[in-house]
Formats: C-alpha cells, structure tokens, sequence
C-alpha cells in the first residue's frame, strides 16, 4: 500500500523542469517533462551528490549539473557507460494535482 | 514480416554497419552473419599487440557470441559462402548452409598477397591476417629461433616487433630502400630503420625475394643477388588483394575490388558492399577509419533513411611498436609545386615534415614527437588556409599548455601508470586498457569510458596519440561534418544558417525544422539553441531558462556541496566603502562561509544557500550593485589598471576607459565567457594580451588586441589594429563582440575561434570595412536594449522566476 503525499499542482513545475520537496529522506527533486510526465528522484546524483533538480530535463532523462551524467527520470539508472542509481519514487497524477509515495520503488 | 538482411563477412566493416544499423533501425531486419572464422568479431588491429603478447585474444574481441544473441542476430561462424544466387536471392555457404535475403551486406575483407616464388606452400610460411595466422606464429616461437619477415611496411614490421618479443632473431626483408616507402620519406624511414636495429631487428634492404628453400617445412631464403639465409619461419607481408572471389563469381562489376557508389552499393541494387573488399571511387582502402565511415553510410540506407553519402577519406597511419612515436598522413612527398616545412632535432630523435599547397596542408610525417599529429590531420581533412598561423605551424598547436602532465607530450614514452588526465586523474594504463577491453576507436569513446580529457580538455592531445599508437591511425571524423551533438547530423554553421535564413525563433522551431533525432534535445544542444536563437533574433526570440545550465538558469555558480557563489561586478575592478560593507553585511546576515577576491578584480561569496539568492540580491541591489554574470557565457570582467590619473607611467585613462567599455558591454550573452582588459602603457599590468579583447595605451592612442586566452591553453593576443580616440576603442569593441556573438560556435571562445576563422577575416570585417564595423556596431547596441537589464534585480524584486528559488512542499 502506497500513502500518497500531495505535493502540488503540476502547473508549479515548469515544463523540462524540477521543483524539490524537502523530506525526513532529504531532498526529492519532482521533474516535469515535455509530455507532462511527473517523476521524483532523490536529489543526489549517484556519482557525487549533485542536485539533480538543477540539471537539465530532456525526454526522459535529467544531465546532472555537475559533471554531466544522464539518469533515467523512470528509475534513477545512469545511462551508460557510466554506472550508478539513485532512488525513484512512485508518484501520480490526480486532477492535475502530483502525489508522491515516499515507499522507494 | 521483416526484411531479411544477410552479411557476408564477420569482420570489422560488417559488423559496424550492423551496430551503426542497430542503433538507427533496431527492428527492421532479420539478419543472418556468414563468417568463415570460427569466431564472433574480433579487433583484428589488435592482432600486433597479440601477437607481441602485449595482449591476449580475449582482450580484443569486440562482439562475443551473446552479443549476436541478444541482438537476435543468426550468426553461422566457421562457413564460407561460396555461392551468390542473385535471382532466388540466396547465398549458399559450405557444409549445405544457405540463407534467403531481401539485402545482401557483402564485406569479405582482403586476401594476403603471396607472392609467387617457389617455395611460397612449404610449411612455416604464412601470412598475417587472422587469428589462425597468430597461433601459428606463437607455436613457431616457442619451437624455432629465426624468423624472416618478407615485407618492411606497416604489417611486416608490427610482425617482426611481435616475433622479436616472443624472443625469435628476426631478419626483415624489404624490397625498397625505405621502411614504409608508402607512409614515410626516406629520413623518417632511416630514423625508424635505426631505431628498430637497436632494439634487436636486422634489415635486408633492397632485397628481391628469389625462393623459398625447404623440403617440406621452409629452412631458408634465397635473393636475386644469391644471398642465401637459413631461417625457420617466413611472414610474408607484401601487401592485400581485395577479396573479391564471391562478388565476381556472381557477376557484379569489379575491378581491383568490389566497385560502389557514394551509397555503398554494388551494380546489383540489393547488394551493399563495404570493407577493404571495396573499390570507391577508384581507391580501396586498408585501414579501418575509412571503412567505419562507409559503415555508418551503409547503415544509413539500409535503414532507408537515405540521405548520407560516402565521399572518400584521407587517412592516417601510426606504427603500433612500443615506444616508437610516427605520425603520417596524406600526400606527404609533395610535387614540385609544393612547399616542405621541415625541422630536425637527430640527438633528440624528433623529425617533422609538412606539406603545403597554395596555404593548405596536403600531407605530415612526424617522427619522435607526434603530439601534433592530430591538428595537422585536422587541418589536412578540413583543408584549412594557413597562411595567418604559418610562422607557428611547425611548433604545433600546443594542445597541451602546461597544465597537468608537467609538460608531457609523447605518450609513447608514458608508463602506464603515469596520470594523463590531470581533472579526472586517469592514467595510461586505465585508458590503454579501456580502448582494447571495451573496443574504442574514437576520441568521443574514450571520454564517455574514461572521462579521460572530458573536462578541461587540456590532455585531448595526449590521449588522441595513446589513441593513435593503441590502433594505428586517427578514427576522428572530419570537423568540419561533425555533429552539433548526437541529437542531430547538423553542424553548428548548418544550425546557424537555418536560424538565419527560416526566420527560426523558437527552440522548437527549429528542431523541428532540422528534423532532430530526440524528442527535446539534450544538455548539449539546447542551451546551443537558445542562445542562437536570442542572439540572432534578440527581439522576437523568447529566452527559455529550461535550456540554461542551472549556473545561468540561478544566476549564481552550482558549488559541489549545492550551495551557490554569489560575484556582485565592480565596474573596471573599482570599488567603494559603501559596497564593501554592504558586501560584508550581506556575508555575516546570510551566513556565508567564505568571501574571497577574485582573479577577475572582485570578490567572490561563498557557501549561499539557493532559496536565499534573492534575498542577498536585494541588499546587493539596495548599494547600487548588480550580477557580475560571473556564471555566465557573458561579459565576465573589465580588469583594469590605475593608469595615468595615478600611475607615474600611464599614458591614457585605463580605468575610466575599462569602466566604460564594461557599461556598453554587461548583460550581452556570448558563444563563451568573454573577459576585457584595460593596461595604461605597454607594462600591461591588466594582462590585456591574454583577454579575449584587450587594449593596451600608448602614447599616441590604443592598440586593440583580440582572442587571448589565459585558460587551460594559454594563447596571447593577435593585434587587430591601433586607433586613436576612446570613442573608436568602443566601437571597435561592440563590432568585434558582435562578429563574435555571430559567428562563433557555442562554447568556442574567442581564442580557438579567431584560429578557425583567421585574423585577417577578423581584420577584413571590422578594420577594413567601416561601413561593415559600423553595422556590426549597430546590431550589437540594438541587441543590448533587450540585455541589460539586471537579472538580480528582476528576480529580488520584480517576481520573476520565483518557483526557481523555492520548495515546491516540505513534508515533514
Ligand atoms: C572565482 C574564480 C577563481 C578565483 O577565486 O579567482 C573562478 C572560478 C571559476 N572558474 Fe575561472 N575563475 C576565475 C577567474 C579565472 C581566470 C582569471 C581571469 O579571468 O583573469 C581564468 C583564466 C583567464 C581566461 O579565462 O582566459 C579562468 C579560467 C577558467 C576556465 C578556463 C577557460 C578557458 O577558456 O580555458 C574555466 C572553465 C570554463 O570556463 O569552461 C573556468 C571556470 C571556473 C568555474 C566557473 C568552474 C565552474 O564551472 O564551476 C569556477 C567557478 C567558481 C565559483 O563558483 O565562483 N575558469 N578563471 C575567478 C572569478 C573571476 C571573476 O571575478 O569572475
Ligand atoms: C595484423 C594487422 C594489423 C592491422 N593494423 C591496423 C592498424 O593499425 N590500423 C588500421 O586502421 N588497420 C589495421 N589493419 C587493417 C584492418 O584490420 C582492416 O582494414 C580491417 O580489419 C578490414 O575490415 P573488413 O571487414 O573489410 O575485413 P576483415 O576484418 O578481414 O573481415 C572480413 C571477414 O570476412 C570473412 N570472409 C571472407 N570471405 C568470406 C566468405 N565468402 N564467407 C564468409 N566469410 C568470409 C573473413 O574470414 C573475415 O573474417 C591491420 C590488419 C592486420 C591483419
Ligand atoms: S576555481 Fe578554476 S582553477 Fe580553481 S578549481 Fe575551480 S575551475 Fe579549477
Ligand atoms: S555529481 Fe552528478 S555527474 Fe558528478
């Protein structure tokens, strides 16, 4: 079972863009992408602990601002070669509104 | 139902058109291999270093059999295809094998030339081609002392290395008196000659191969001129024969090889042909850099997509013998019309030879120092003018500045565990050893790999020779047809003439136009794209904060802990008490961790925590400060000098001048950084001649100086021109910034740019033509009405942004 925490309009987070939800498990960055998709990662690149909701959203994947690793928006997975994972969390969308469960997938 | 594709030849071309062709059309073809080696596909490159058993057979395979599998790709190894029936479209291989195709791939390599003396079918005389030929060679090392190698190119002598290595006495016959007549002039050859004998090789130049001696396994070599040598095993490395058996048998039209056209087809529509079995244009090629761009053409029509073509190649080549350092490529013997640049240093072992035509590289050898050889390729493909860097070409591109590997620049004599990247610290081992586990050929490979020169890029040279000397020759593609990014098969000049011309003002206008391969882009082609757009269209074009790197998106520089730094400009490096304390209120209310002055004359805050950013701005702001875009591909600082109003040497104002060239400029967004300096007489205490634009006062005016650099590749100023009032110091400015903001690539900063494009264009555009400066001038003061405004302020005070700064929820 899923406890699924509002979080706010999808219309908060601009289109290709990230908005951070502060937790008790640290940041989680919520992208939005160009279908209006919703993911949430943490917010710590697996390589270094970049902020990941200050990278650059594109299909669905996010660069790190830091050194330019690639995530997947679905899972955390870095794309490769380079190797690493950060956690994804579930989330939805209801009448435009954006839940999180903060379950790790 | 899919097509069916069938391949002829599990070899190096083939199976590149395969992964070319599975990354652009994964799904539209059920294919079928035909390989008459019993194995997967293998690095044949490789095969020296295998054989010098610098490596072993595991390490150079480049698709293990799971690969065929997961890719569900059949593969029928160790059958040869003996049979084409084109009507039934059928091939039909050895042991009753046979396969239908739709397409026919045919890429069956070449054939070592033997030559036809008596003898040439004893035992113990083989050639070097396959793994097969390896084995041989090894078994025959560890049983026999002497070897004979019958050829001195490229092949005979990576063969005679290995052998040697493996502890034999070995004899190289050649028939010429060069080494490597077809890379190397007769210098380079001796040089190579000399240094190949004292690591233990014997040469036999000039020496025409009459018989081979032996009853049933060879015991010696007999020469036209009578000479007789004993000997247990001959390689005989003369040269390949396009392997053209097949195709002709079936009745396609060859000459030398298998002819194509610039879609890599044969005379039979279905058939595709690449590899060294090919004859384009008249050439067939024998190493593997040409064959991977008709891989990547071939690919692209059998995807159907149907819009590249193979025109041809220039190639490079590099002796894969440890500690030898050659570089050669082109026409490198010149005809009468041409000019040789030549230099020599015997005691240090260093040669270098330059071909010029008409101002335009045509061929290099390099010998003992090839740290170059990259450029000079570069310059050789693109066919670049250089006449405005001539005096400089032979000292090369000092790719490397200092930084970082101490000065290093011959791989060759590197350890393996000496540190190449100086940013990721990689060594040299890490990289050899990526380039052969993994299977890189490029440049681009070795960075995603290694990370090795992905940063600063300062150690590109070193890395691009390991390169070279891992697997023989330059895999880069020609520049000038290389890809904005891997979203597109544009270039950037394309991109830029598309913006122009359609009157493209949006960044989705223009992928679209130019068809781009991903659905948004990525981080490499997006903030290329808006910056573009706001350059040329500074009107109409909407700036997208989503396609900025978060430094410009924040307005403040990403720190690794997250936190962000804070630069408020000090106009031409000049400050106040009145800034300097509200600077150390605004450090002490937000807490912040450091304050430090800048190299750029300012001083830079550490440790902000982003949702406060607006808040310091607006203190910032309330002094009368505003962002000094030091995060920005913008106008960063002025730096100035004290000048004549203090200075018992100043010859102008420098400070007041450096002020107001600061006023005009601020706010513009450029390709790159761009840094301005200001020095009142030629002590040049500003560092002018090391900015991207710098003035130096004199007595009777200014000299204008362009494209420094004092990054990671240190470049000095070119002198643009001398004028004589402020007013012309900055109109000289605006016009040459806006040529750059114009012109110039993204991320290509004045330096590099002004190498690409040549001065005297700069100067025929801005000195020249005052009509042209003037225009230039106008558009620049036109595009700075959208630009100047402070985004500190818009963002403290006016709302803009806003959701950047804060939390969307805090759940607890
Ligand atoms: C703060 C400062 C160092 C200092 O403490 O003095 C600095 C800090 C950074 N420099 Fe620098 N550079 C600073 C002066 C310089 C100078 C000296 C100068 O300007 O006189 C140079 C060499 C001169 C030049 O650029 O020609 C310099 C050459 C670089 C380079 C190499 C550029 C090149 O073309 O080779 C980079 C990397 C880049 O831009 O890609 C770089 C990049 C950086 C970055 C932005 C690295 C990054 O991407 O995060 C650093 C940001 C730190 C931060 O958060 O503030 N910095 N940097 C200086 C800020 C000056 C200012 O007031 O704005
Ligand atoms: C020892 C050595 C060192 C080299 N060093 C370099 C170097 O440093 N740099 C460089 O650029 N190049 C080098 N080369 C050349 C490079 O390896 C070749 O250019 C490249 O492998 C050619 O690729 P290909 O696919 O055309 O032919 P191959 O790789 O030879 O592949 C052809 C394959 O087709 C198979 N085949 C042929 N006919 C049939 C048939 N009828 N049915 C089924 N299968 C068939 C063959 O068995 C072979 O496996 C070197 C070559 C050798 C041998
Ligand atoms: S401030 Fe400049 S030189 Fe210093 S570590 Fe950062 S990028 Fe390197
Ligand atoms: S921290 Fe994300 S790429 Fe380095």
């Amino acid at each position: 079972m899923n406890d699924w925490i509002e979080v706010g309009s999808i219309d908060d987070i601009p289109i290709l863009g990230s908005r951070v939800i502060t937790t008790h498990l640290g940041d989680i960055a919520v992208f939005r992408n160009a279908k209006d998709e919703i993911f949430a990662l943490n917010d710590r690149c697996p390589h270094k602990g970049g902020p990941l909701s200050q990278g650059l959203v594109h299909g669905r994947s996010v660069t790190c601002p830091l050194h330019n690793w690639v995530l997947g928006l679905e899972n955390g997975q870095a794309l490769a070669p380079d190797e690493g994972c950060t956690t994804a969390y579930p989330v939805k969308l209801h009448d435009n509104m954006v839940f999180i469960s903060l379950q790790a997938r | 139902m899919r097509e069916k594709l069938v391949l002829v030849g599990n070899g190096m071309a083939g199976v590149r058109t395969l992964e070319e062709l599975l990354k652009i059309a994964p799904d539209k073809y059920d294919i079928t291999v035909f390989g008459a080696e019993p194995y997967g596909n293998y690095n044949r490159i490789l095969l020296s270093p295998v054989l010098a058993g610098e490596k072993t057979i595991d390490d150079i395979m480049l698709n293990d059999e799971q690969w065929y599998k997961d890719n569900n790709i059949s593969l029928i190894a160790g059958k040869e295809v003996t049979e084409i029936d084109r009507i039934k479209r059928k091939v039909y291989a050895t042991a009753g094998v046979a396969a239908e195709y739709d397409r026919l791939l045919l890429a069956t390599g070449s054939n070592p030339f033997i030559i036809p003396v008596p003898g040439n079918d004893l035992a113990g005389v083989i050639s070097f081609r396959d793994i097969n030929d390896v084995n041989s060679m090894l078994d025959s090392a560890k049983t026999y002392k002497h070897a004979v190698v019958i050829g001195g190119g490229l092949l005979g002598l990576e063969a005679a290395n290995g052998l040697m290595k493996q502890g034999m006495h070995v004899t190289v016959v050649h028939l010429h008196n060069t080494l490597m007549e077809r890379q190397l002039d007769s210098v380079a050859g001796s040089m190579l000659q000399k240094s190949l004998e004292d690591r233990g090789l014997k040469f036999l130049m000039a020496s025409s191969t009459e018989a081979i001696l032996g009853d049933s396994r060879v015991k010696g070599v007999r020469f036209k001129d009578g000479l007789e040598i004993a000997t247990d095993l001959v390689v005989m490395a003369v040269g390949i024969r396009p392997n053209k058996t097949l195709a002709e048998k079936a009745g396609l039209y060859c000459e030398r090889g298998v002819i194509v056209n610039d879609t890599m087809q044969t005379y039979d529509p279905r058939i595709y042909s690449v590899g060294e079995c090919v004859q384009h244009r008249g050439v067939a090629y024998g190493l593997v850099a040409p064959l991977f761009e008709q891989a990547k053409v071939c690919a692209n029509h059998l995807a159907r997509l149907g819009y590249s073509r193979y025109e041809g190649s220039v190639t490079s080549t590099k002796l894969k013998v440890t500690g030898i350092d050659l570089f050669s490529a082109g026409d490198f013997l010149g005809d009468q019309d041409c000019e040789n640049i030549v230099m020599k240093d015997a005691a240090r072992g260093v040669y270098k030879r330059i071909v010029v035509k008409n101002n335009r590289i045509k061929g290099a050898v390099l010998y003992g120092d090839t740290v170059d050889g990259a450029w000079y390729f570069q310059l050789l493909r693109d066919q670049t003018d250089v006449s405005d860097f001539r005096q400089q070409l032979m000292f090369g591109q000092a790719h490397l500045g200092d930084s970082g590997h101490g000065g290093q620049n011959a791989a060759a004599v590197m350890s393996d565990d000496m540190e190449v990247c100086g940013c990721n610290g990689v060594c040299k081992g890490e990289i050899t050893k990526a380039i052969t586990s993994k299977g890189l050929f490029t440049l681009d490979d070795v960075r995603a790999h290694t990370k090795a020169s992905s940063s600063c890029g300062s150690c590109t040279g070193l890395v691009e020779q390991i390169l070279a000397s891992t697997l023989g020759g330059d895999y880069s593609v020609a520049s000038h047809v290389k890809p904005l990014c891997k979203c597109t098969e544009h270039t950037h000049d394309e991109v830029q003439t598309a913006i122009k011309q359609q009157k493209l003002t949006s960044i989705r206008s223009v992928m679209d136009y130019m068809d781009w391969k991903s659905p948004d882009g990525c981080a490499s082609c997006r903030p290329a794209l808006n910056y573009y757009l706001i350059a040329f269209w500074p009107e109409q074009a909407q700036d997208d904060p989503q396609s900025r790197f978060i430094n410009e998106r924040a307005h403040a520089n990403i720190q690794k802990d997250g936190t962000f730094s804070v630069v408020p400009r000090m106009w031409g490096g000049v400050t106040t008490p009145n800034e300097l304390r509200a600077i150390a209120d605004v450090y002490e209310k937000f807490k912040l961790k450091e304050m430090k002055v800048t190299g750029g004359q300012r001083i830079d805050l550490f440790g902000a925590k982003k949702h406060d950013l607006p808040a310091i701005w607006a203190d910032l702001n309330s002094a009368g400060m505003v962002s000094g875009h030091a995060y920005g591909k913008a106008l960063r600082t002025v730096k100035t000098c004290v000048g004549k109003e203090w200075c018992r040497f100043g010859t102008q104002d420098s400070t007041a001048l450096g002020i107001e060239l600061e006023r005009v400029t601020w706010g513009s967004w450029m390709p790159h950084k761009f840094k301005m300096a200001v020095s009142g007489c030629p002590r040049n205490c500003a560092e002018a001649t090391i900015k991207d634009f710098g003035v130096v006062c004199v007595d009777s005016g200014y000299e204008l100086h362009v494209g420094g650099n004092g990054g990671v590749k240190v470049r000095a100023t070119d002198l643009l021109c001398k004028v004589s009032s402020e007013a012309d110091v900055i109109e000289y400015c605006a016009a040459y910034t806006q040529l750059y903001r114009e012109n110039a690539h993204y991320l290509e900063r004045t330096a590099p740019w002004l190498e690409r494009v040549g001065l005297s264009y700069v100067k025929q555009q801005i000195v020249e033509n005052s009509e042209n400066r003037k225009e230039l001038h106008k558009r620049f003061m036109m595009s700075q009405q959208y630009s100047q405004k402070d985004p500190w302020a818009e963002r403290a005070t006016e709302g803009v942004q806003q959701h950047e700064f804060t939390p969307l929820k805090q759940v607890i």
